[in-house]
């Protein structure tokens, strides 16, 4: 492991900070999301616009029921919203039926969750070859582990591997499509801190490295400091946005 | 008191209430099918004792030629008689008023004022005869029944040659005649086969038997040997003309109904036995998910403080409420079964009274029954709950450890794609659970075949026996043996095509210690409208010299082609040959021996004589063919082929029918209750997988695909399986038809096969569907945030 962070990792040097391009990869408009439990209306989005640029980093900031997984759900197309707009490059997601949505996620989003989610009885290897199989022009599931570092142990199973590992396996499958958008739920959510900081420490690198637009959701404020832009959300809303001078790397991050 | 955790097991039990009802439902065939059987047996078995014993029925039964009626003093006192009947029996032919063809009926002498005696008979209506003219008989319910004949009726037979009308003065049944069949068919037939009783005087004159009897029934002290009894009438009667007595077992009616009782035996050991394995294993599978899914929820009662003994009892409620629907369900069905049994029963056996009893003890049986069976499925699970420790509930369960399939160590697996692996390797990882799965779908199709064979097997002798066996339209019987110029005159008779005569007499073969009676067919040298057939093909040259026997015959005496049988002719001069077995012919109708009517001649000492002929006959001339028939003196019966294939056809295509849409319902409720279990538990061991593939951007159709491969690889590797043990199911059921006198062909149709996996695939594929639906609803965020 250690091997992978120092050839291929330039840790020492100071990242810079990705600058965004102005076109945006996806542009939501006055989203609201509305549940309805029983009787009564959660609002759980109450107006939120939001951009995102290609090549960006945004980490999304808030408490439970900030409503920032709901915001997540909705711009990786596993849900729409009630009222607002969204688009990503050719796709109108807020009128968007189940097949829409399936073929949004399919070709132009990368879903890193919290607890990886990986198929148990599917190698490493397999694990990304089940996305690349279905998908246009994807990397070879070799190249897409050797980016996270685990070429050597491609043919272990889930079972065989540690959380960390897990998670950069379930980060491999995310990346190999090329996706437009990489959205990471909670990625170190379930690992200690030095495993966590090697898991960010490859998305950090593959957002450098492949210029994918890359959203991390979290409540660990900590994390904030290695974005291009912080999103704070609070009841719905947004309640701050904020460019950190500076982008951090992981490993010099402490929670 | 309703406690919180019956409450949990009621809120769980709606959860999973589809397949707790599919297991119910496979319990309760069980049950169904156990209660079925029994009961419908038990209440057989006991109508038959108490009419038995009621009205007397014998122990012993002899046909004679003539004896005089001062043999009947030593009959009756040879050591082990209790009791001795003396009759007159006579074969007549029945007029019947709109029915082209003869009837056949057996007329047989009831003391001429009543008397307590053997075999007595039941009277339904009417009276018993009187001194008449015409005289008065009483006939058999089921002829009666068959055509509307009611006291003070009248109808006309030809009595010793002589047409006479006799008057019905009553209905009446017989133990003796159960199963009212003429010797040597398959099915009863109630419009051309009738049972008279006459008064003895009257009968008498009519056949010039004054001071005679030529059939005698003797009942037995208990513990009388039979065989003694039976080789002393056989030495007392040997010189008027005896032919050989015979106990119940020998009896038709008696050996029908107790065959019948034996099948049913048969019946409530095999297919309950299927459904309760299956029952077993579903709830296996069901209860063993169940806990774990609620590991968490264990743990949680456990560190509250109920006792693992609490927990267990939890579980093993889930199994007892499926276990006692099934055995309600299956009971009530079982009953409603039995009855439509009995109702059937009541078509072709005729007691006086047949009433259906539930015995409780049956139940009782079929609920221990289920409960074992439900326990067996369920302990390791049970076990399981009880034994986890509450701290190690509380932490999820470990991932699965997965390795790749045998098949994949060969370096096939690039063949496959990655979604191809995760089926081959769920799979190979639970084996025991897939071979069940498997053995289950095998089960459905199985049964399947059960119910259907048997119209394979009826078809098959319909063909054999009618079509390709024999070639006649019906055999003439004579009623002595004639000499062959009455073939010339059948001959000429209006209609009839072609003659062949036969000579048939009654013997007794024996071979060391071993006898059998048997009747010896002696067939013209160029016989071509009685074929001797193997089951396998084939046609067996009858040799000039020597005879050829059945198999069944030839496996009752342990003899072969070659060894010499003693030949005790029973009639006429009696004498005694030795023949050699010259082969054998390997048939069902039971036991036969044939040789060439001039070799059988020669034996009897005889001129060239016939006891009757084969024809054929223009259809468009029949009825005056038997109309003519009818009126010929030498003609005792006719048996026309085309009323018996009727017969068979009329009773058995409604049973057999019926008795395949049982078997379609039960075929589909195994595949059900398999299939859609398998899919549900496959549906909640995947769920998170197959919710996490349609994050990343698999389609319905794919993720479908998955879930709905493993169950399609487990019924398609079924299938083929369930042919198999289908066609063992069958030799099986076979093998429990075979009597000592009647063999069946092990036989069945592609056709059945066809159908069976067809209807088994249906069933499963819509379980599949119904399942395959749930997919739909999958909650794709709740992954997100949920781990295992």
């Amino acid at each position: 492991m250690m091997s992978f962070t120092t050839a291929r990792l330039d840790a020492g040097a100071e990242l810079k900070t990705s600058i965004a391009a102005d076109v945006p990869v996806l542009q939501a408009q006055a989203l609201t999301k509305v549940y309805h439990m029983g009787e009564v209306d959660v609002w759980a989005l109450r107006g939120v616009d939001f951009d995102l640029f290609e090549g960006e980093f945004i980490v999304l900031l808030g408490p439970s029921g900030s409503g920032k997984s709901t915001l997540l759900n909705i711009l990786g197309g596993l849900d729409v919203p009630t009222t607002g707009k969204v688009h990503c490059r050719d796709h109108d997601l807020s009128v968007a039926d189940d097949d829409a949505l399936t073929s949004y996620r399919r070709e132009h989003v990368g879903f890193v969750f919290q607890f990886y989610n990986l198929v148990p009885s599917l190698t490493a290897r397999e694990n990304v070859a089940l996305v690349t199989e279905i998908s246009e022009n994807p990397m070879s599931p070799d190249e897409a582990l050797d980016i996270v570092g685990l070429g050597e142990r491609k043919n272990h199973f889930p079972s065989q591997l540690s959380g960390g590992e897990q998670q950069r396996v379930a980060i491999a499958r995310a990346i190999s499509k090329r996706p437009d958008i990489l959205l990471c739920d909670e990625p170190t959510g379930a690992l200690d801190v030095t495993t966590g900081v090697l898991v960010l420490e490859v998305i950090a690198r593959i957002n450098r490295e492949l210029r994918t637009t890359t959203v991390v959701i979290t409540h660990n404020a900590a994390i904030a400091s290695m974005a291009d832009r912080v999103i704070s959300m609070s009841g719905g809303l947004i309640t701050s946005v904020q460019r950190p001078p500076v982008r951090m790397s992981p490993r010099d991050i402490h929670w | 008191m309703f406690s919180t955790l019956h409450r949990k097991l009621l809120h769980d039990l709606w959860q999973m209430k589809s397949q707790a009802v599919a297991i119910s439902l496979v319990m309760g065939c069980g049950v169904a099918t156990f209660v079925m059987s029994v009961s419908t047996a038990v209440s057989m078995y006991q109508s038959q004792s108490h009419y038995y014993e009621e009205f007397r029925f014998a122990d012993v039964f002899l046909n004679l030629k003539r004896a005089p009626s001062t043999l009947v003093p030593q009959l009756a006192a040879v050591s082990g008689v209790a009791r001795m009947h003396a009759r007159v029996v006579a074969q007549v032919d029945i007029d019947v008023p709109g029915m082209i063809e003869p009837a056949q009926g057996s007329l047989i002498s009831i003391p001429d004022y009543y008397e307590r005696g053997l075999n007595e008979l039941h009277l339904r209506l009417g009276r018993y005869p009187e001194p008449a003219s015409p005289p008065e008989v009483l006939v058999h319910e089921s002829f009666a029944s068959a055509h509307h004949l009611r006291p003070g009726d009248s109808f006309h037979a030809v009595i010793n040659g002589k047409k006479q009308r006799l008057t019905v003065s009553g209905v009446a049944l017989s133990p003796e005649y159960i199963y009212p069949i003429r010797t040597g068919e398959l099915l009863p037939d109630d419009r051309r086969y009738c049972i008279i009783w006459m008064r003895r005087s009257e009968l008498e004159a009519s056949f010039d038997m004054k001071g005679a009897f030529n059939n005698a029934t003797f009942s037995l002290l208990p513990g009388a040997n039979a065989s003694a009894v039976l080789k002393a009438i056989d030495t007392l009667t040997a010189k008027y003309g005896g032919l050989g007595a015979f106990t119940r077992e020998d009896q038709v009616s008696h050996r029908f109904l107790s065959d019948e009782l034996s099948q049913l035996r048969a019946l409530a050991t095999i297919p309950p036995g299927i459904f309760l394995v299956v029952a077993a294993f579903l709830l296996n599978i069901v209860i063993s998910r169940l806990v774990r899914t609620q590991r968490e929820q264990i743990a949680a009662l456990k560190a509250f403080g109920y006792t693992n003994r609490k927990v267990a009892l939890h579980y093993l409620s889930f199994a007892a409420v499926i276990t006692v629907a099934g055995i309600i369900a299956g009971s009530a069905a079982g009953v409603w079964m039995g009855l439509g049994m009995t109702r059937i029963y009541v078509k072709f056996f005729r007691f006086p009274y047949f009433e259906y009893h539930l015995h409780p003890a049956v139940v009782t049986g079929a609920a221990l029954f289920a409960c074992a069976a439900a326990l067996v499925g369920v302990i390791t699970a049970v076990r399981d709950a009880a034994r986890l420790p509450p701290a190690e509930a509380m932490r999820p369960e470990p991932p699965a450890s997965y390795h790749p399939t045998f098949i994949e160590r060969f370096g096939v697996e690039t063949w496959f794609p990655q979604t191809a692996r995760m089926i081959f390797r769920q799979i190979e990882r639970q084996p025991v659970k897939a071979l069940f799965s498997v053995l289950g779908v095998a089960l459905a199709v199985a049964v399947m075949m059960l119910g259907s064979f048997s119209k394979d097997l009826l078809n098959f002798i319909l063909e054999f026996q009618f079509q390709r066996s024999q070639r006649q339209d019906a055999i003439i019987a004579f009623n002595e043996p004639s000499d062959s110029g009455v073939l010339n005159s059948l001959a000429s008779t209006t209609g009839i095509r072609k003659v062949e005569g036969f000579r048939s007499v009654s013997t007794r073969l024996r071979y060391e210690y071993r006898t059998h009676l048997v009747c010896l067919m002696g067939l013209q040298d160029d016989h071509s409208l009685f074929q001797l057939l193997n089951i396998k093909g084939g046609a067996v040259e009858l040799p000039r010299e020597g005879m050829i026997i059945s198999q069944s015959l030839a496996k009752i005496l342990r003899v072969q082609t070659g060894d010499i049988l003693d030949v005790d002719v029973l009639e006429q001069d009696r004498p005694r040959h030795k023949i050699r077995i010259s082969g054998t012919i390997d048939d069902f109708s039971g036991t036969s021996a044939y040789m060439t009517v001039q070799a059988l001649n020669r034996a009897m000492k005889e001129g060239r004589v016939l006891s009757g002929a084969f024809v054929t006959i223009d259809g468009a001339m029949a009825a005056q063919t038997y109309k003519e028939l009818k009126n010929m003196p030498r003609v005792a019966g006719v048996n026309i082929k085309r009323a018996a294939i009727e017969t068979f056809n009329r009773t058995m295509s409604e049973n057999l029918l019926r008795l395949r849409i049982f078997n379609i319902g039960f075929a589909c409720i195994i595949a059900f209750g398999v299939v859609y279990n398998a899919a549900r538990i496959a549906l909640s061991e995947r769920s998170r997988d197959l919710a996490t593939l349609r994050v990343l951007g698999f389609n319905r159709r794919e993720i479908s695909r998955i879930l709905l491969g493993e169950i399609g690889a487990l019924i398609l590797a079924g299938l083929p399986v369930g042919m198999f043990i289908g066609y063992g199911f069958v030799a099986v059921a076979i093998e429990a038809l075979q009597t000592r006198t009647q063999r069946f062909p092990l036989i069945v149709e592609p056709h059945t096969f066809a159908v069976a996996v067809v209807v088994v695939l249906t069933a499963a594929v819509i379980s599949s569907l119904v399942v395959r639906r749930r997919l739909d609803h999958l909650d794709l965020m709740q992954v997100l945030k949920s781990r295992e």
